[in-house]
C-alpha cells in the first residue's frame, strides 16, 4: 500500500470533510482578518490546528479502517475524539475567533439562532454535561449497542460524531478560560468535582473491561480483525485505553483548574466587594 | 430570590432531562418480537448486492439469485477448519429441511482468496457441500468492496516455505430474506437445529 492509501479515507464521508474544511476555513480567515491585539499566539493556533487534525486523521484516513476492525484501535480513536482532540481545542481558547465571527452575524440571524443558545445552556449544566459525557461512553460500549454500531455504517458515524461533539462541549465547559468570578462560566470547584466524577466513572468501566474473563466485544471476532491479534490481548489493550488515559486526563484537568483557581485567588475580590456593597 | 428561583428551575430541568435520557436508553435496549437464534440485523446493513464471478467463471450480481433466502459466507477453499465446519453445518441445516423448502434457501460461499481459488477449484469445493450452494469469487477490489459493504474484512498472512498462507476472514453467516434485505447474522457456534429454525421462519414469513 502506498502512502496515499494510508492518508485517504477508508470510508469517505463528504459531510465530515466539509465540516472540517469549514472549521479550519473559518478559523484561518478569522485569524487573518481579526485585529492584531485579539489574535491568539502561535502556540494556541498550533494547539487548535493539532486538535482538529488528529480528530480528522482518526475519522478520515486509514486509521479508521483499523478502528473498525480492532477493538483497541477503536478505543484509541475515541480517546482522541472524546478527550485529546477536544482538550487541545478547548485549551487553545478559540474564543476570540468565535467572537470575531459572532460580531459579523446580523441581529436578525442572532435572533433566529437564539434557541441554539438555550440548548447550549441546558447541555452545559454541570450535571447534564457529566451525564452526557460519561453516559455516551457507557452507551456506545454497552455490548449489544456496540455490536450494532460496528455493524451499521450509519450508527458508526453517529457514534463517532456524537463522541466528538460531546467531547468539545464537555472540555469547553471544563477549560472555559473566562474567570468564573466575573463571568457566567462554571466555578472551579464544580469543574473539579465534575472532572473527578467523570474520572471515577470511566475507571469503573475500564476496569470492568480489563478484568473481564469473557469476550465482551465479540463483534471483532465475528467480523474479522484487521490482523490476527489474540482477541484477549485486543480486549485487554482496549480496556486499558478506556481505564488509564481518561483517568489521567481527569487528574491533569483538576491540577490545571487548581492552578488557575490559585492564580485568580484574590484577583477579583475588589470587584466582588463592590458587588456586595451595591447589593446590601 | 430571583436567582434562587432559577436555580430550582434548572434543577427541575436537569432532573427531567435525565429522566428522558434514561427512558430513551431503555427504549433502545428493547428486544425483538421474533425469537431468532441469530442476531437480528434488519436495517443495520444494506441489502444484498454484489458484482462477482461464479464457479463457472460467469459474472453474476445479487439479482441473479433473488427470490430465495440467502446465506452469505466469506472464506477460502484452503481453509483448514472454520470454513469446512461452517459449510458442513449449513448443509446439514438445509438438508434437514422439508424437501419442499430446500430449494428456497441458497448458500453463497464467497472466496476471498482469488489467487488460489480458480472457478474450477471453487466448483469442486462447493459441490462437496451439497446442491444449494454457489461458489463466488472476484478480483480483490471487488471482494474488498463487498467485505466493506458488510462491515467485515480479510487479510493474508505471509506465505510459509511451501507457498501456503492463511487468510483471516469473517466467521459470520449473513442471512438475507427473499427480497435481499439483511435479516440475521449467525455465529458459527449455532447448532444446525438453531440455524434451521431461523431459516424456516424466514422462508415461511415471506411465503
Amino acid at each position: 500500500m502506498s502512502l496515499l492509501d494510508y492518508l485517504l479515507p477508508y470510508d469517505f464521508s463528504p459531510l465530515t470533510i466539509l465540516s472540517y474544511m469549514l472549521v479550519m476555513g473559518f478559523y484561518g480567515v478569522g485569524l487573518i482578518r481579526m485585529p492584531e491585539q485579539d489574535r491568539p499566539g502561535s502556540l494556541r493556533i498550533f494547539a487548535f490546528t493539532l486538535g482538529v487534525l488528529i480528530c480528522y486523521a482518526v475519522m478520515q484516513t486509514r486509521f479508521d479502517y483499523y478502528a473498525q476492525y480492532m477493538f483497541f484501535v477503536h478505543r484509541g480513536q475515541h480517546l482522541i475524539l472524546h478527550h485529546i482532540g477536544p482538550i487541545l481545542i478547548a485549551l487553545s481558547n478559540p474564543l476570540p475567533v468565535m467572537r470575531f465571527w459572532f460580531a459579523k452575524i446580523s441581529p436578525g440571524w442572532r435572533h433566529t439562532l437564539r434557541p441554539l443558545g438555550w440548548v447550549y445552556n441546558v447541555l452545559q449544566q454541570p450535571f447534564i454535561a457529566l451525564f452526557l459525557f460519561v453516559g455516551l461512553i457507557y452507551f456506545w460500549l454497552w455490548p449489544s449497542i456496540h455490536f450494532d454500531a460496528m455493524l451499521s455504517r450509519d450508527l458508526y458515524w453517529v457514534m463517532n460524531w456524537s463522541m466528538l461533539l460531546d467531547g468539545l462541549l464537555f472540555w469547553w465547559l471544563i477549560f472555559d478560560p473566562r474567570p468564573p468570578a466575573i463571568t457566567s462560566s462554571l466555578g472551579y470547584g464544580r469543574r473539579m468535582l465534575v472532572l473527578a466524577a467523570a474520572g471515577v466513572l470511566q475507571m469503573f468501566l475500564g476496569a470492568w473491561i480489563v478484568f473481564s474473563r469473557d469476550m465482551v466485544y465479540d463483534v471483532y471476532e465475528v467480523c474479522g480483525r484487521a490482523w490476527p491479534l489474540d482477541p484477549e490481548v485486543d480486549q485487554l489493550l482496549g480496556g486499558m485505553l478506556t481505564y488509564i488515559p481518561p483517568a489521567m486526563m481527569s487528574i491533569l484537568g483538576i491540577l490545571l483548574m487548581l492552578r488557575r483557581a490559585m492564580h485568580q485567588d484574590g484577583k477579583y475580590t475588589n470587584q466582588s466587594k463592590q458587588l456586595e456593597e451595591t447589593a446590601s | 430570590m430571583r436567582t434562587r428561583f432559577w436555580r430550582q428551575r434548572t434543577n427541575i430541568i436537569s432532573a427531567t432531562l435525565t429522566l428522558i435520557a434514561a427512558l430513551l436508553l431503555t427504549g433502545c435496549f428493547g428486544n425483538d418480537e421474533e425469537d431468532w437464534n441469530g442476531k437480528n440485523i434488519s436495517g443495520l446493513m444494506p441489502e444484498l448486492e454484489f458484482d462477482l464471478i461464479n464457479s463457472q467463471g460467469k459474472s453474476v450480481s445479487g439479482d441473479d439469485y433473488s427470490g430465495r433466502v440467502r446465506m452469505l459466507f466469506f472464506g477460502f477453499t484452503s481453509c483448514p477448519d472454520v470454513c469446512p465446519t461452517a459449510l458442513q453445518k449449513l448443509n446439514q441445516a438445509t438438508s434437514g429441511l422439508d424437501p419442499a423448502l430446500q430449494d428456497e434457501v441458497l448458500t453463497l460461499f464467497v472466496s476471498v482468496d482469488p489467487k488460489r481459488d480458480t472457478p474450477e477449484r471453487l466448483a469442486k469445493y462447493v459441490d462437496f457441500f451439497g446442491d444449494n450452494i454457489v461458489g463466488l469469487t472476484g478480483k480483490e477490489p471487488q471482494l474488498r468492496e463487498l467485505a466493506k459493504r458488510y462491515r467485515t474484512t480479510f487479510g493474508y498472512d505471509e506465505p510459509a516455505a511451501d507457498g501456503n498462507y492463511a487468510v483471516s476472514h469473517s466467521s459470520a453467516i449473513y442471512v438475507f430474506d427473499r427480497e435481499g434485505n439483511p435479516r440475521l447474522l449467525m455465529r458459527p457456534d449455532l447448532s444446525r437445529e438453531e440455524i434451521r429454525h431461523d431459516l424456516v421462519a424466514l422462508i415461511q414469513e415471506d411465503a
